[in-house]
């Protein structure tokens, strides 16, 4: 094999995204909570909710943060390999031969971070072998590196 | 005989539209005769549209569908409103049925269904050919497929095994009889614990009963039905499976189409050493018809005795199983009850699990056939140092490494990985027939890539250029 070939990980603008949808979500429900907390019991009630809903945000982006740091893939000669997991960890070995179709998928806030996640199918249900936020530059390379690789090496069912 | 390989179009037989909606007319003509009888008054022509229509439609449909096969490809066209022309290339073939229903049978008229991976929508079906020229059209197809002249009549089988009835019967009412017992055990329970109001709950109950009685014997009737006279052969061209007592189904699994294996030993008849083999072929789950061949799982050994289910083994995946190793004890304070059989193993060709308790499952997953592998570590297992490890199938199976070591789980993935790699590469020696190679097919494979690699590699060939 020429060369260990080296682990990469999603974009950092794949945790830029995590830490607005989940500070959107937590101003919203702040928000709405809060008020309603306010109205019915005071201003006192609002804060007691707003710090609650601000430590759970908290909770989640820790969450989010090592879930983050645990992506990672590697393009090895013959196969892909995906790591990813907090508490239960996945590492999936995909062979390129296997490969039965590349998907690359981007959704509206994906979008909006110019992202966009590749998706590895082979005939088994189960192997999974799915990379988030990747740079759409990137996605676009790794889909057509892909494509060629399980074209050149396809081994058939 | 009506399958000459030359291009010619093909007709399906006359009498096919009279099979296909013979159930239906029947079923409505006996619904009218019923309703005459209970209203006398009606116009009674008005009853017979709907079966003459649909008996029109029949015969529409028998005219316009037309069959031919070129070389390489076998064409069906049909429909009348919306056409349909399907292109099956003889290479991708995972599996060739031959079903007779009841009907059929009595005409002397056989259903050829051709499947390839992917969604059922894909399979080719002609509904009906003569009995023998659908034998004939199976044994050109799976010529061809192999790669030897498609004039070749169909190789000599060699009956490698028969299901004895007796057995059968009493393993199909032993499986079923477990879940009765429990069903009555629990109603019998709830009965006693409540008091209050045992006369409604007594007739509820007898009411349940006899609903479980009637469901109880219809599976068993489908069970026996399906699987009677359970025949399986040897080929040159793969594995046949005959099979049914009142519509028969034949079955050929072409050699080296086997994705994974799986012997199951239920609770009940292990006892009796029996167990049941089931053998994976690519494609999905189509719809479950009643005759059961619209699985891609089929069936290898209803029930057999433990020497004979390890000869359909040996014959399916080609090689002896590899010597199989127990998790370590500490595994037992993640599963303390499935332990008990939890066994895994590999040689350089196939991979082995055994898991279950109560259903004791052996999964066997020729390396060659791996799609991935992967290592999964949930949060008990970290602390016990202990990790799974999955070699998927294709479709939804696949053999579990359970609780080994985590070091060793993780050299294992590498190690599977690279041992799949050198499994695909060599083009498997121990194929029964085939080794000639596709020079006599001829013409190049359909999605035109490599002839090598298109050979080896029949699916992936035309999917990857999609």
């Amino acid at each position: 094999m020429p060369g260990a070939p080296q682990s990469m990980s999603p974009s950092p603008r794949l945790w830029r995204m995590r830490c607005t949808e989940v500070i959107a979500a937590a101003v919203v429900v702040a928000g709405l909570a809060g008020t309603g907390a306010g109205l019915a019991e005071g201003v006192a009630a609002a804060l007691i909710v707003a710090v609650v809903v601000a430590a759970g945000a908290a909770l989640v982006l820790w969450f989010a943060r090592n879930r983050f740091r645990s992506w990672a893939y590697q393009e090895r000669d013959e196969d892909l390999i995906v790591e990813r997991g907090v508490l239960i960890r996945r590492l999936s070995v995909v062979p390129y031969g296997r490969m039965q179709f590349v998907d690359v998928t981007a959704g509206p806030v994906d979008r909006i971070f110019r992202l966009a996640t590749v998706r590895l199918h082979t005939a088994a249900a189960a192997s999974d072998a799915r990379i988030p936020g990747l740079e759409r530059e990137e996605a676009a390379r790794l889909r057509d590196r892909l494509a060629a690789l399980g074209e050149a090496k396809a081994a058939g069912l | 005989m009506s399958t000459e390989p030359a291009g010619a179009w093909h007709r399906l037989h006359p009498l096919s539209p009279v099979v296909r909606s013979g159930r239906g007319v029947l079923a409505v003509a006996a619904a009218v005769v019923i309703t005459r009888s209970l209203r006398p008054g009606s116009h009674w022509w008005i009853d017979l549209v709907l079966p003459v229509v649909a008996a029109l439609a029949a015969v529409a449909s028998w005219l316009v569908t037309r069959w031919r096969l070129d070389g390489v490809t076998l064409r069906i066209e049909s429909g009348v409103v919306r056409r349909d022309s399907r292109q099956l290339p003889i290479a991708r073939i995972q599996a060739v049925d031959v079903v007779r229903p009841f009907l059929a049978r009595a005409l002397g008229l056989a259903e050829l269904r051709v499947r390839l991976a992917g969604s059922s929508h894909a399979d080719g079906r002609l509904a009906y050919l003569t009995e023998q020229a659908a034998l004939d059209l199976r044994a050109y197809l799976l010529a061809a497929h192999h790669g030897v002249d498609p004039a070749t009549p169909a190789p000599a089988e060699r009956i490698a095994l028969v299901v004895p009835t007796g057995r059968l019967v009493g393993s199909v009412l032993l499986s079923t009889l477990g879940s009765a017992a429990v069903v009555v055990v629990a109603g019998t329970v709830l009965a006693v614990v409540s008091p209050a109001g045992l006369a409604a709950l007594g007739a509820a109950l007898g009411v349940a009963l006899l609903w479980c009685a009637i469901a109880f014997v219809s599976l068993v009737w489908r069970r026996v039905s399906t699987e009677y006279g359970f025949t399986v052969a040897q080929s040159p061209d793969g594995i046949r499976i005959r099979r049914g007592l009142l519509g028969t189904v034949a079955e050929t699994i072409p050699a080296r189409r086997v994705q994974a294996v799986r012997m199951i030993e239920p609770l009940l008849w292990r006892p009796l050493g029996w167990c049941r083999l089931e053998v994976d072929v690519a494609g999905s789950p189509g719809h479950d018809e009643a005759d059961g061949s619209a699985r891609m799982r089929k069936t290898l050994l209803p029930v057999g005795r433990r020497d004979e289910a390890g000869f359909l083994l040996g014959m399916a995946v080609g090689r002896p199983v590899p010597g199989l190793t127990r998790p370590p004890r500490r595994a037992r304070w993640k599963t303390p009850l499935s332990y008990h059989f939890l066994a895994a193993g590999h040689d350089d060709g196939l991979a082995v699990s055994v898991v279950g308790r109560v259903r004791k499952v052996t999964t066997m997953v020729p390396l060659e056939k791996m799609q991935s592998v992967r290592f999964v570590q949930g949060p008990l297992q970290r602390r016990l140092a202990l990790a799974t490890v999955h070699v998927d199938a294709a479709g939804h199976v696949r053999a579990e490494f359970r609780e080994r070591p985590q070091a060793q789980a993780r050299l294992l993935v590498d190690e599977l990985a690279a041992l799949s790699r050198e499994a695909r590469r060599a083009p498997a020696a121990d194929v029964h027939q085939g080794t000639d190679g596709p020079q006599a097919v001829g013409g190049p494979p359909a999605a035109g890539g490599p002839q090598a690699a298109s050979v080896a590699s029949p699916v992936n060939a035309a999917q990857s250029e999609a």
